[in-house]
């Protein structure tokens, strides 16, 4: 027994309340955010070496239903997901701060405080011993983002938020409860366990395979196709929401989810005796190229981003479905190392927003010139995305090319051959037009503004170091696979 | 003989109203009822502490003879099931009473000697164990009832008053059969646990179960038969609506678990697809009802129906998570719907319009407010960590158990709520702050939080910690399963 998980959460929701008790003293209400990510940070990464070492820690706070705890339990994949999604909310706090100022938004403390909040419920996702705890924090998660993506409160932020909902929670209200309930009635139990928790229930394959499904869309913040298109409708919220919120926490959760149950629902055996490794490795793969494509043609650049992190996502459950040790490695080293990659593009685009009030990539001509940082560090991203080395991202592709070969699944070694292509097709002018495209009008004024430059630049530099130094990432995911 | 607990909880808001009587001034009045009431609730406590979960056998029981040429008796009792909703009925009393203090300003002594009469029957129901003395409580309940609506109703309360008399009426007709053809078949005798010992013949159980389900289907309400219930609703005053969605509705579902079930154990379980059927109906059609509507109060009203279509769809698949989540969510139900009704009634009282139209940006205009509508908007649509999330995945679970096919037709209807409940609330409270530019609106009053917040605890604490009620259900469930199935049967 430990309360390290639960302060973790404690300090994000504390921070939360902080921030609405303090909401008429401003500059120490800005201060909240970016403290408690430090300390929030420093006692995840304090679980690291036990988690590394192959050990855990475990907290049951009480018993809900029989056969249902309470529970918290720190496990290696936890552990991936809780380090990303804390370290890159220390950034994502700077910038927010930069951010909102620059732009003069209004709501500022309930931006503040549904982001801590948010974060919380990412952390408590990320350690949650069950189905029934891991829910608790996915639905909690889905209504405070709720309020950051409607923030404008214009009609095309109402349409947005509204489209979020509907689907994240449709699909949680629909066939998320019925696995669920399925669940539950299957093996009296919701809690995850390493072999698969209805490995040896000896239910019908029909059964399993429905509920399985169920699972893999109920957790529609996957973005699994075709239940993908509320995240592209997300980027109505300010960039700091997309950045930290719709590229690391929200997503990852929904990917997180789906891995929890792959490994610990189900489990690898289950999944291959079933046959629905496969499946849901082609899903993937279609979602991989569809996204690219769509992507391809937005010149939003928030939207191609959008796009971009579905099509990303598919990667982490490809690598899991695959069932080689490399390929599971790969996909679990790419929820961090999608993170930061994409979360250094978000900031880019936010960036530019703030400097020049510009969306569309055909009116960014010239740009770089103007914000040569910001530029940069989206040509490092887009590296990454594409997986070139020594990007971080690359490290991911080369697990996941070697893990289909390993696993003889050519096929797939030819979709992420493709997807490369494809990144490179949509990423590529964006760095092109804003270092060489012809300057558009009205960049007189334009210039970089330092807490909003200094974040960017941070993490591109953490990709680039990450593509290097791989270790913490790896030997994590190597946990996992053990 | 132990102290009469039971017969004190009773009769005490009886005695309230006869103090009333007495007294002249409004103010007076409102603050005896209220004094009644929350007196009456602590006297729970007292019964709650004291009730041994380990057992299904009938506590606190008390027994007088009354009329002895009928072997009727004066014989009340709790177990598991009842004492919940004791419980709940005696929590919902003092709420009502704060619900009515400033939406009644007629007939104030009328109304609360209405309110309190009516408090001492449905206690009365749920611990009654003679069979006569149930009926007289069941169907003394009509009276008060009928008043509350029909005269401190809306515009159109006479008609929505009539409705809800013909067809409870409708249904205790047949009620009052089935219990005299009981009397002579089942040995003479009202003493409902003796009753539950009779072996009746198959066609008859059948008969039996189809008289008494037209009765508890008119007051869960099941569909077809669920019409009385929005003119009601929406004509009734807050408190009525208060007592209608959070006690009244139970007694149907009460119904099935004191008399259907363990009297009638093989037609219960011949009958139970039907009624999984009919359950599922409900949930579907009701759910889809409440997407259409405009009317806040039409809108909470059909979604009664839904939910507790979900109660009787956990009750009819027969098994142990099945029935308790359904007697859990029984009481669920009752906390928050209830709520809704209460924070529908709160608002009316500033804007005097129900029409979801005529609202958005509650939110800035009265913040307080709004973090609870949205608690219990939440609550409603079963959020997991609230309460109707926990009987919502019991119920779910047994009826996969029972019969799959109606367990996935019904995870319909919690979309629906969803869908209904969130766009409610999203046109209710978010947006421009137009609202408070067109009503003068005031954020709550410490005596409305004072009703809120007790129903707020319950819902969170149940939604996280459900234990204590469940291990109070535990033992009367699973003890009612042993009687439907026999011995050899159960789960």
């Amino acid at each position: 027994m430990s309360i390290r998980p639960l302060l973790a959460v404690a300090v994000a929701g504390l921070a939360a309340a902080l921030v609405l008790i303090l909401h008429d003293r401003k500059p120490l209400r800005d201060l909240v955010s970016p403290v408690a990510a430090v300390v929030m940070f420093v006692l995840v990464v304090s679980m690291a070496p036990r988690v590394l070492a192959g050990g855990s820690y475990g907290l049951v706070l009480f018993e809900i239903l029989p056969g249902v705890d309470f529970a918290f339990r720190v496990d290696a994949l936890g552990l991936v997901f809780a380090t990303i999604s804390s370290g890159l909310w220390i950034v994502a706090s700077v910038y927010s701060l930069g951010y909102m100022r620059s732009l003069n938004e209004h709501a500022q403390t309930r931006f503040f405080a549904c982001f801590a909040t948010s974060l919380a419920a990412a952390a408590g996702g990320a350690f949650a011993a069950n189905i029934f705890t891991l829910v608790i924090f996915y639905e909690v998660l889905s209504l405070v983002t709720y309020p950051l993506v409607y923030h404008h409160e214009d009609d095309e932020a109402w349409d947005g938020s509204r489209k979020y909902l509907v689907y994240l929670m449709g699909a949680s209200k629909s066939v998320l409860l019925a696995a669920i309930a399925l669940t539950y009635h299957l093996a009296g139990s919701l809690d995850f366990v390493p072999g698969g928790l209805l490995a040896d229930v000896g239910a019908s394959s029909l059964v399993l395979t429905v509920v399985y499904f169920c699972y893999l869309f109920g957790f529609a913040k996957a973005a699994l196709m075709p239940l993908h298109a509320w995240l592209p409708a997300a980027m109505v919220a300010p960039t700091p929401v997309s950045a930290l919120l719709h590229a690391v926490a929200v997503v990852k959760m929904g990917v997180f989810c789906v891995l929890r149950v792959v490994f610990h629902v189900f489990g690898t055996g289950l999944m291959d005796g079933l046959g629905l490794a496969l499946v849901t490795a082609y899903l993937a793969s279609f979602t991989i190229l569809m996204a690219s494509v769509y992507a391809l043609t937005r010149d939003d650049l928030k939207a191609r981003l959008a796009y971009s992190t579905v099509s990303q996502l598919s990667y982490i459950v490809l690598g899991a479905v695959l069932f080689s040790p490399v390929a599971m490695v790969g996909g679990i080293y790419h929820i961090a190392a999608h993170a930061i990659s994409k979360i250094t593009l978000f900031f880019c685009a936010g960036s530019i927003f703030c400097a020049s009030g510009k969306r569309k990539i055909s009116e960014m001509g010239g740009i770089g010139r103007r914000l040569p940082w910001t530029m940069g560090a989206f040509f490092i991203g887009s590296l990454s995305m594409i997986g070139v080395p020594p990007t971080s991202g690359f490290v991911s592709k080369w697990y996941l090319a070697l893990g289909s070969v390993e696993a003889e699944q050519f096929a797939f070694l030819i979709v992420l051959l493709v997807s490369s292509v494809l990144n490179a097709a949509y990423f590529l002018p964006v760095s092109y037009v804003a270092f060489f495209g012809e300057p558009n009008e009205g960049q007189g004024g334009v210039r970089e503004i330092p807490m909003v430059t200094i974040p960017l630049v941070v993490t591109a530099v953490l990709s680039l170091l990450m593509g290097i130094f791989p270790g913490y990432f790896i030997a994590l995911a190597e946990g996992v696979v053990r | 003989m132990d102290f009469p607990w039971l017969s004190i909880i009773i009769f005490l808001p009886a005695a309230g109203a006869l103090v009333l009587l007495f007294l002249r001034d409004d103010l007076a009045i409102r603050r005896v009822a209220l004094g009644v009431t929350f007196a009456d609730f602590l006297l729970c406590f007292p019964l709650l502490l004291g009730f041994d979960a380990s057992t299904h056998e009938m506590q606190f029981t008390e027994t007088h003879t009354w009329i002895p040429g009928l072997g009727i008796r004066y014989a009340l009792g709790v177990d598991g099931i009842s004492v919940l909703f004791v419980f709940l009925a005696a929590l919902l009393g003092w709420i009502c009473v704060l619900a009515s203090w400033r939406a009644i300003e007629t007939m104030v002594k009328e109304f609360m000697v209405s309110l309190l009469a009516m408090q001492t029957l449905m206690l009365g129901v749920f611990s009654a164990l003679d069979l006569f003395l149930f009926y007289v409580f069941w169907e003394a309940m009509l009276v008060p009832m009928y008043a509350i609506i029909g005269i401190w109703g809306g515009s159109r309360r006479v008609y929505a008053a009539f409705k809800f008399f013909l067809y409870t009426l409708a249904g205790s007709v047949l009620f009052l059969v089935g219990i005299i053809v009981l009397y002579f078949q089942g040995g003479k005798t009202f003493d409902i646990l003796a009753l539950m010992q009779a072996d009746l013949p198959f066609a008859l159980q059948s008969w039996l179960f189809f008289a008494f389900l037209v009765a508890f289907a008119v007051k869960v309400p099941m569909v077809p038969v669920h019409t009385w219930l929005p003119d009601a609703h929406v004509e009734a005053p807050t408190a009525g609506s208060i007592i209608l969605a959070g006690v009244l509705l139970k007694m149907g579902a009460y119904g099935f678990l004191r008399f259907s079930l363990p009297i009638l154990p093989e037609a219960s379980v011949y009958y139970s697809t039907f009624m999984l059927l009919l359950s599922a109906v409900a949930i579907v059609y009701g759910g889809f009802l409440a997407l259409a509507q405009d009317d806040l109060k039409k809108l909470v009203a059909y979604s009664s129906i839904s939910h507790m279509g979900f109660v009787t769809l956990g009750i009819f698949a027969l098994n142990g998570q099945g029935l308790g989540g359904g007697i859990l969510q029984m009481f669920n139900h009752g906390v928050t719907t209830g709520a809704l009704f209460l924070f529908v009634g709160l608002i009316y009282e500033r804007t005097h319009t129900r029409s979801i139209a005529d609202y958005g940006g509650l939110m800035k205009a009265a913040p307080i407010y709004t973090v609870f509508l949205g608690l219990f908007t939440l609550s409603s649509m079963a959020l997991p960590g609230l309460n109707s999330f926990v009987g919502e995945l019991l119920i779910l679970s047994g009826a996969f158990a029972a019969r799959p096919v109606i367990a996935a037709i019904s995870i319909l209807g919690a979309l629906l709520a969803a869908a209904y409940l969130l766009s409610m609330f999203r046109r209710v409270a978010l947006g421009a702050a137009e609202v408070g530019e067109r009503f003068r609106i005031w954020d709550l009053t410490r005596r409305e939080v004072a009703a809120a917040l007790p129903l707020a605890i319950l819902v969170i604490w149940i939604g996280l910690y459900p234990k204590p009620f469940l291990t109070i259900i535990g033992a009367s469930a699973e003890h009612l399963l042993e009687q439907v199935h026999g011995v050899e049967g159960t789960e």
